[in-house]
C-alpha cells in the first residue's frame, strides 16, 4: 500500500508539473498583459512608456515564459503562490475568499444529486420497460439535453420577473442583499433564497446523466446469473436489487464521484457567472479575463491537485466496495 | 410417463409454454414471440433423475427455469409435491422456493462477487428463518463439509476459488436449503474434464444421501447417460422423444435422437459407427415449421411431416413424437429394439450421412477427449454443420 501510495504521488507530481507548465505557457501566450486589458483603451489612464516599462519588470513581464514559470514553481516550492496582479491580494487568500460561496452551491448540489439519483436510477432499473419508467427516462434525457445556461436564464425569468411581488419570488443574482452586520439567522435565510436558482442549475443536469448512468450499470447487473442465484434462494425483489445488484455497480459510480470531487470547490464558471456568485468558477473566469497569471496557476494547481486526490480516492475506495480489487 | 408404482410424481409438467415476446420499433409494439418452450410434458418421481438433451436453443434451460418460476411460463400447468407452481405467489412462493433449487452452468457468475461465500450461504437460511445463528453456522458447515470444502472457506469470497471449487459452493448453496428438487442447468459443461468426473460424482452421492431429485439439463449425451433414469430429448421447444435412460440408449426411435447418439465418440475403435450428419440449421424458434418440427433438417420426412404435427406414441412409457417411427412400430408389433434398428437402417439408407470410415480420428479418440469435445459444444456445432 504504501508503495503504491509512493508511486500515485510521484506520478502525481509529474502530471502536475507538465500540466502546470502547459498552462501557464497558454496564458503567457494569449495576447495582452494584465497591464494592458486592465488599463484597456482609456486614454485618460494612459501609462506613459517609462512607467509601462517598470511595472513589466516589478510583474517580471520582461522575462520569456520559461522564465516566468521558473519563478513561479520556485516560490510554489516554498509554499507561495503569489500575489494576484489585478487585485493587489495574495492568490492564497484570493480562494480562501471564494472557496466558501463555491462549496455551498457544489456541496449542496452534490448532495441532492446522489440522493434523488440513486433512487431515480434503482426505481428507473426495476421497473424497466414500464410506460412510468420510460415517461420519466424520456423526461431526464430532456433535462439533460438542456443547456444549463438557457435553464438559467429561464428560471431567472421565471422567478425573479414573472413571479415578482408574490412569495414564489427569488433573487436574480448575488449571494446577499443584506448588509454585514445583519443578525446571522436572516443572513442564512437570505443566502438559501438566493442559492436555489444555482443550486437547482447545478443539479439537474448531473441529476440526468447520474440516474441513467446507474440505470445502465444495474440493466447490465441484472442480467448476471448470480441474480437469478439470489431469486432462486426466495430473496425479494427490493432485496435483490439493493443488496445484489446495486452493490455491485458501486465501482463505477465510485469513478464517477471521485471525478466530481474537483466540481465541488471548482464551483460552475458558467452558472455563478451568470447567477454572479462570489465563488472559484467566477474568480477563475475574471482571472483569465484579466490576464492576472499568477490566480490562473493558483487555481490551476488547485484544480489538478484535487482531480489527482479524487482518482486516488476512486482508487482506494475500490477495495471497499469489491473485495476482487487490491490496489497492490 | 405414467407413474408405475402408482406413487404421485413430485413434478407435473403440462403443456409448458414459455414465449419471449419480441418488441419493435418506437412504440415497442410486440410484433411476435420467440417459442421457447412450446407445449412440454413432463413427469418426475422422487428420488429420480430426468435428463433434459438437446442443442443449443432447444429450450432446455428455459424449462428448468420456468419450473422455478425464474422466467415467468406463458402457459401450462407445472405442479411441485401436489402445489399448484404456477398460481403461487409471495409467501407461499417463497416457501416453494425453499424446496426447489438450481444449479447454474458458469460458476463463475452464479455467485455474487461481493458477497463472501458465508453471505452466499446464510442468505437463504435467514429469508426462509431456518434456525437460529448457531443452527445456520452448523447448516452450512455441514453443507460445505458434504460438497467436500473446508468450513475455512466461509469467510472468503468466490474469486478466490477454481472453477470446480465454485461449481462445490454452488452446490453448497442450494443444499443448505434442504431441497427435494434440483435442476441442475448444466452444471459440469463450464468445468474441466478432469474436474467433471469428480462433480457428476459429487451429484451421484448427495442424491444417494438426501434422496434429491434432479432435473439434470446437459447437452452432452455421456454425462446424461451417466447420471439420468431417464431422458427426454428436446427440439425446439419441444420433447420429441421420452423414455428410460436404457430404452433411449438401446432403442432410440426419433431420427433426431439418432442423430445425436451417432455424434458421441465411442471408446472402442473398431466398432462399427454410422455418423448421421443433419443438413440445415435449427430453424428459428419465432417461427416453428408447421408439422413436425424436426421435418426440415429430417433425412425420413415425408409429406405428412410438413403438415401434421406426430401426437405422441406410448410404448410402455417410451414416447415418441415422430409418424416414421410411429409406422415402424406398428409394423414391429410394438418391438421397440426392431423399430429402433429399422430406422437406423432406414437413417442410414437416406442422403446426408457418412460412413464410419469418413471419420477415423473420431472414432479412434480416447474417452478423455471425447468428452471435453462434448464440453465445448464441438459436437454440436458438428450436427449443425455436417462432417468432420
Amino acid at each position: 500500500m504504501a508503495t503504491y501510495l509512493l508511486r500515485r504521488v510521484l506520478l502525481g507530481v509529474l502530471t502536475l508539473l507538465v500540466i502546470t507548465c502547459f498552462v501557464y505557457g497558454l496564458a503567457r501566450a494569449m495576447p495582452g498583459t494584465p497591464l494592458t486589458v486592465q488599463l484597456g483603451e482609456d486614454p485618460s489612464r494612459k501609462l506613459n512608456p517609462e512607467d509601462q516599462e517598470r511595472l513589466r519588470r516589478i510583474y517580471g513581464l520582461d522575462k520569456p515564459w520559461y522564465m516566468g514559470y521558473a519563478q513561479w514553481l520556485g516560490n510554489v516550492v516554498r509554499g507561495d503562490l503569489g500575489r494576484s496582479i489585478t487585485r493587489k491580494q495574495p492568490v492564497t487568500s484570493l480562494i480562501a475568499e471564494r472557496i466558501g460561496p463555491t462549496f455551498l452551491v457544489s456541496g449542496t448540489a452534490l448532495v441532492l444529486i446522489w440522493l434523488l439519483a440513486i433512487p431515480l436510477g434503482l426505481y428507473a432499473s426495476a421497473r424497466s420497460g414500464h410506460a412510468d419508467e420510460r415517461t420519466t427516462s424520456l423526461l431526464l434525457y430532456v433535462l439533460y439535453s438542456f443547456p444549463t445556461f438557457v435553464a438559467a436564464l429561464f428560471l431567472q425569468v421565471i422567478f425573479s420577473v414573472w413571479l415578482r411581488g408574490t412569495p414564489w419570488e427569488l433573487p436574480l443574482f448575488g449571494m446577499t442583499d443584506l448588509p454585514a452586520d445583519a443578525p446571522w439567522p436572516a443572513r442564512w435565510a437570505d443566502v438559501a433564497r438566493h442559492m436555489i436558482l444555482p443550486v437547482t442549475c447545478q443539479t439537474y443536469v448531473a441529476l440526468a446523466y447520474d440516474s441513467r448512468f446507474i440505470k445502465a450499470n444495474m440493466e447490465e447487473v441484472l442480467r448476471q446469473d448470480y441474480i437469478r442465484t439470489a431469486r432462486a434462494k426466495g430473496v425479494g425483489p427490493w432485496r435483490v436489487l439493493v443488496r445484489h445488484a446495486f452493490r455491485n455497480t458501486l465501482i463505477p459510480l465510485v469513478t464517477l464521484l471521485g471525478l466530481s470531487l474537483p466540481a465541488l470547490v471548482g464551483g460552475s464558471v458558467i452558472i455563478e457567472q451568470i447567477f454572479t456568485w462570489p465563488g472559484m468558477g467566477r474568480l477563475f473566469f475574471e482571472s483569465i479575463r484579466e490576464r492576472d497569471y499568477p490566480t490562473i496557476m493558483g487555481l490551476t494547481l488547485m484544480f489538478s491537485v484535487l482531480t489527482l486526490l479524487g482518482q486516488l480516492l476512486a482508487d482506494v475506495l475500490y477495495c471497499a466496495v469489491d473485495p476482487r480489487v487490491s490496489v497492490e | 410417463m405414467t407413474t408405475r408404482n402408482g406413487e404421485p410424481p413430485i413434478l407435473e409438467v403440462r403443456g409448458l409454454e414459455t414465449h419471449f415476446p419480441i418488441r419493435r420499433g418506437l412504440l415497442r409494439r410486440t410484433v411476435g414471440a420467440v417459442r421457447a418452450v412450446d407445449g412440454v410434458n413432463l413427469d418426475l418421481r422422487r428420488g429420480r433423475t430426468l435428463g433434459i438433451v438437446g442443442e443449443s436453443g432447444c429450450g432446455k434451460t428455459t424449462v428448468g427455469r420456468s419450473i422455478l418460476r425464474l422466467v415467468e411460463p406463458t402457459a401450462g400447468t407445472i405442479r411441485f409435491a401436489g402445489e399448484d407452481v404456477l398460481a403461487t405467489n409471495g409467501a407461499a412462493l417463497r416457501r416453494l422456493r425453499r424446496r426447489m433449487q438450481i444449479v447454474f452452468q458458469d460458476p463463475y457468475g452464479s455467485l455474487n462477487p461481493r458477497l463472501t461465500v458465508r453471505a452466499i450461504l446464510e442468505e437463504g437460511l435467514v429469508i426462509h428463518g431456518l434456525g437460529d445463528a448457531a443452527a445456520r453456522a452448523e447448516r452450512m458447515r455441514s453443507a460445505l463439509d458434504r460438497t467436500g470444502m473446508p468450513a475455512a472457506s466461509l469467510e472468503r469470497y468466490p474469486h478466490e476459488f477454481s472453477g470446480g471449487q465454485r461449481q462445490r459452493i454452488a452446490i453448497a448453496r442450494a443444499l443448505v436449503l434442504e431441497p427435494e428438487f434440483v435442476v441442475l442447468d448444466e452444471p459440469v459443461s463450464a468445468l474441466d474434464v478432469s474436474i467433471q468426473a469428480q462433480v457428476i460424482n459429487l451429484l451421484v452421492e448427495l442424491r444417494e444421501q438426501f434422496g434429491l431429485t434432479y432435473l439434470f439439463i446437459s447437452h452432452d449425451l455421456s454425462v446424461v447417460e451417466h447420471i439420468a433414469d431417464e431422458v427426454a430429448v428436446m427440439y425446439l421447444g419441444r420433447v420429441v422423444e421420452h423414455g428410460s435412460t436404457d430404452q433411449l440408449a438401446r432403442a432410440p426411435l426419433h431420427p433426431y435422437t439418432h442423430a445425436l447418439f451417432s455424434a458421441v465418440p465411442h471408446v472402442d475403435p473398431t466398432r462399427r459407427r454410422r455418423r448421421i450428419v443433419l443438413v440445415g440449421d435449427v430453424p428459428s424458434p419465432s417461427h416453428p415449421p408447421a408439422g413436425c418440427r424436426f421435418h426440415p433438417r429430417c433425412p425420413l420426412a415425408e409429406p405428412a411431416c410438413r403438415t401434421i404435427d406426430p401426437p405422441a406414441t406410448d410404448l410402455d412409457g417410451h414416447v415418441v413424437h415422430c409418424h416414421v417411427a410411429a409406422r415402424l412400430l406398428e409394423q414391429c408389433d410394438g418391438d421397440g429394439a426392431r423399430a429402433a434398428a429399422r430406422m437406423a437402417e432406414a437413417m442410414a439408407g437416406m442422403a446426408g450421412m457418412t460412413a464410419a470410415g469418413a471419420a477415423p480420428a473420431q472414432d479412434a479418440a480416447p474417452a478423455g477427449l471425447a468428452i471435453q469435445q462434448a464440453g465445448s459444444h464441438a459436437r454440436e456445432g458438428e450436427l449443425r454443420r455436417g462432417g468432420s
